[in-house]
């Protein structure tokens, strides 16, 4: 007798513990198998570039604060980086080295969040995820010191920084990075050469370079795939040029290599803040900028380097005193579009370390 | 505990005369015994679940429950109040029999696994020839009541929590039972009384320590502990096979879930660790402790491993576990050839050396699946 099988949808989401939000994929499975995939996005669309073009100027940093949650810092980054750049403003010294050590220390918070819950999808209960946070809640802490809030910083303005940090704050800082460093190198040790670990991810989820090029990923995604191009160095912004840090890139693209450019791109973190906080100059934190500000009529692109890959603000200025267009280039949405050819003949559980790998973040893909 | 000591030692002063098997023993053992294993195992699964979760918590650097009563003690408790006062939901594409039946089958087995396990030398329920049987059939049973949950709950994610149980528990039972029948070579019986009796001289951990790692490993497997837990895989099946179920029905899958764990460390402590047998301490005292000990690693294991694929399960049991419990049962029979009465002790450094060369051996021989094993 010869038993028959077919094929079934299995709807992934929205609401699943290993989605990251509300991310919906519908899975044709034969058993385990992945035959198909077919990703749903726009659960969590909110309107965010419509909105923008309602706000003031200044208005719109914090709805780049809601993009990509985990890492508010870079978002507000990118986007006054287009506006000056549109209006021309330069900033002062010290403005800078904020913006940079505000940066460097939210891509370390955001890339402890990506490895624990990367982690917590391949299985491990917990744990890593929670030591993760451990780790991020120093950081968190160091913001909340500067503009007294833990998750949408609103902290960038256009001109500067909000406000200049506080006394304590470079004394716990160059506390900080000591401990972390260790704690980093701690979990490596743990995790780097962990049999099952490599079992999962060695191999799995592999994107190729040309595929990376081509979907324009970007971040951690790309790197992983052996593209040296991270926009600190290709197209330094701020004030990169003046640091010294290696880009960690992966050789074969497999969810292993992504997951160890975060990790190494931790270091690099430290590595940068470590010498920005040895160079931070005195002075004000804020050029003479107008609250309402009227950049003159003209279009202006600032991308940055964020943690999840090129955050991208398309500014158009009509003369009035809110953006007349802001096209938001959410990394997270670009490295999504990869997602099928990648996932097509792993296993279920697979999908879910693949999908993991990515690091994603809801609220920038569906803005 | 105190009334399960009593009741033990009485029955065991009463016995003296006759022999704990069956049939012989006075009409009152068998109730004394029925409920003292009830009580035994509802109070050993409060507090596993207790162990777990504060354990879980301190590995990941967290408290875990410490609010309900003296540091948290009554969280299971608490939580087995609110479980019982939800709704029953039963889904609409269910196979309504089947689904209400399931969560019996699952728990059962777990109190008839205790008929066999001795607390003191003659203190059990029966004391089976074929104990050690027993002990493996039942632990099948509960396989089956999972997969009726599965099926009949007519939801994708728990149909594939199913399917991965019963693969993995086909598939662990073999390295589970060669790592048995290793003990039961050199015991000679397959009653677990007379098992821990045998292991006066010394546990037979040290005699076999290759077979107490297969049976530890294989028993993670068999009874979905972490790194083998696919069948509930939180992070990918949010539940695994018990997504659809709520309220009282809820509750006995996770009774018969910290059950089987139970169980499992059971049937190590008893057939590797000793049992019963210790010094100072009584004798059921020695078993809790040697219980809760091997249910720790097993914690410990779960807080701090990432889970394996199906096929790396599947390869791990048939490439990995598998030649090494033949091997390992072929050793032992030609130890017991050469010394029937009993092994010398100077062979402990020997079986130490085979277990690591054959360990070391069988992971260079076999890649735990570095990308795509087909199955």
């Amino acid at each position: 007798m010869e038993l028959r099988t077919e094929p079934f949808v299995l709807n992934i989401g929205p609401v699943h513990p290993s989605t990251h939000g509300v991310f919906r994929m519908r899975a044709t499975l034969d058993g385990e198998v992945v035959l198909d995939l077919e990703p749903v996005f726009g659960y969590l669309h909110r309107g965010v570039e419509k909105l923008a073009e309602e706000r003031t100027w200044s208005g719109v940093i914090p709805l780049t604060d809601r993009l990509d949650y985990v890492a508010s810092m870079t978002n507000n980054l990118a986007y006054v980086l287009a506006v000056e750049k549109l209006a021309g403003i330069a900033i002062p010294e010290r403005a800078e080295y904020l913006r940079v050590i505000m940066s460097e220390l939210q891509r370390i918070a955001a890339h402890l969040v990506s490895v624990g819950s990367f982690l917590n999808d391949c299985g491990a209960y917990f744990t890593p995820f929670l030591y993760m946070y451990r780790e991020r809640e120093n950081i968190v802490d160091l913001f909340d010191m500067v503009c007294g809030q833990r998750l949408l910083y609103n902290y960038m303005r256009i001109g500067g920084v909000s406000q200049d940090v506080p006394e304590e704050f470079v004394p716990a800082l160059r506390l900080i990075i000591p401990r972390l460093r260790s704690r980093i190198e701690e979990y490596e040790w743990l995790l780097k050469e962990n049999e099952i670990l490599l079992a999962r991810t060695k191999g799995v989820g592999i994107l190729p370079r040309e595929l990376a090029v081509n979907i324009g990923a970007s971040g951690p995604v790309l790197r992983g795939s052996g593209v040296k191009w991270d926009i600190r160095k290709a197209d330094p912004y701020s004030i990169y040029d003046r640091f010294e840090f290696d880009i960690p890139t992966g050789e074969v693209g497999d969810c292993y290599d992504r997951y160890r450019v975060r990790a190494e791109e931790m270091k690099q973190s430290l590595r940068i803040v470590a010498q920005a906080v040895e160079q931070l100059p005195e002075g004000p934190v804020r050029a003479d900028v107008p609250h309402l500000i009227r950049p003159p009529v003209g279009e202006a692109y600032g991308h940055i380097e964020a943690p999840t890959g090129e955050v991208g603000f398309y500014v158009v200025s009509d003369g009035s005193i809110a953006p007349y267009r802001c096209h938001i280039r959410a990394p997270s949405l670009m490295n999504l579009t990869a997602l099928k050819d990648m996932m097509v003949g792993w296993k279920m559980q697979d999908l879910i370390v693949i999908f993991g790998s990515f690091a994603i973040t809801m609220g920038e893909v569906d803005r | 505990m105190a009334i399960l000591d009593a009741g033990i030692a009485g029955a065991v002063r009463q016995m003296e005369a006759v022999p704990p098997d069956w049939p012989g023993n006075p009409w009152w053992h068998w109730l004394v015994f029925t409920v003292a294993i009830i009580v035994f195992v509802l109070v050993m699964v409060i507090i596993v679940i207790y162990v777990e979760r504060r354990a879980i918590g301190w590995f990941a650097a967290r408290l875990g429950p410490n609010r309900t009563g003296p540091f948290g003690v009554l969280q299971a408790i608490a939580d087995a109040i609110k479980v019982l006062l939800k709704e029953n939901i039963t889904p609409a594409s269910a196979d309504k029999i089947v689904y209400w039946l399931a969560p019996a089958v699952v728990f059962a087995p777990v109190i008839m696994t205790f008929a066999v396990v001795p607390f003191q030398d003659g203190a059990l329920l029966a004391d089976l020839n074929v104990g050690l049987i027993f002990v493996v059939a039942l632990g099948s049973i509960s396989t089956i009541g999972v997969f009726m949950a599965g099926w009949s709950s007519g939801n994708k994610y728990s149909m594939l929590g199913a399917m991965r149980m019963v693969a993995a528990v086909v598939s662990y039972e073999i390295p589970v039972i060669l790592a048995l029948a290793g003990v039961v070579m050199l015991t000679g019986s397959l009653s677990l009384n007379d098992i821990v009796i045998a292991q006066e001289r010394v546990p037979f951990i040290v005699l076999q320590p290759l077979g107490f790692l297969l049976l530890f490993i294989g028993g993670c497997a068999e009874i979905n502990r972490s790194p083998f837990d696919l069948m509930e895989a939180d992070s990918e099946l949010t539940a695994g096979f018990h997504t659809e179920y709520s309220g009282m029905k809820f509750a006995m899958f996770y009774l018969g879930e910290y059950g089987e764990a139970l169980v499992m460390s059971t049937l190590i402590a008893t057939v590797f660790l000793g049992g019963w047998q210790g010094p100072v301490l009584p004798p059921w005292l020695w078993l809790i402790v040697k219980i809760i000990a091997v249910f720790f690693v097993m914690v410990w294991t779960r807080s701090t491993l990432p889970r394996v694929r199906i096929d790396q399960l599947m390869a791990l049991a048939w490439k990995f576990l598998f030649p090494l419990a033949l091997v390992n049962l072929f050793v032992l029979a030609l130890e017991t050839l050469a010394w029937p009465e009993a092994l010398p002790l100077y062979i402990i450094p020997v079986n130490l050396a085979v277990t690591g060369v054959l360990i070391l051996l069988g992971s260079r021989l076999y890649k735990l699946g570095w990308g795509r094993v087909e199955v």
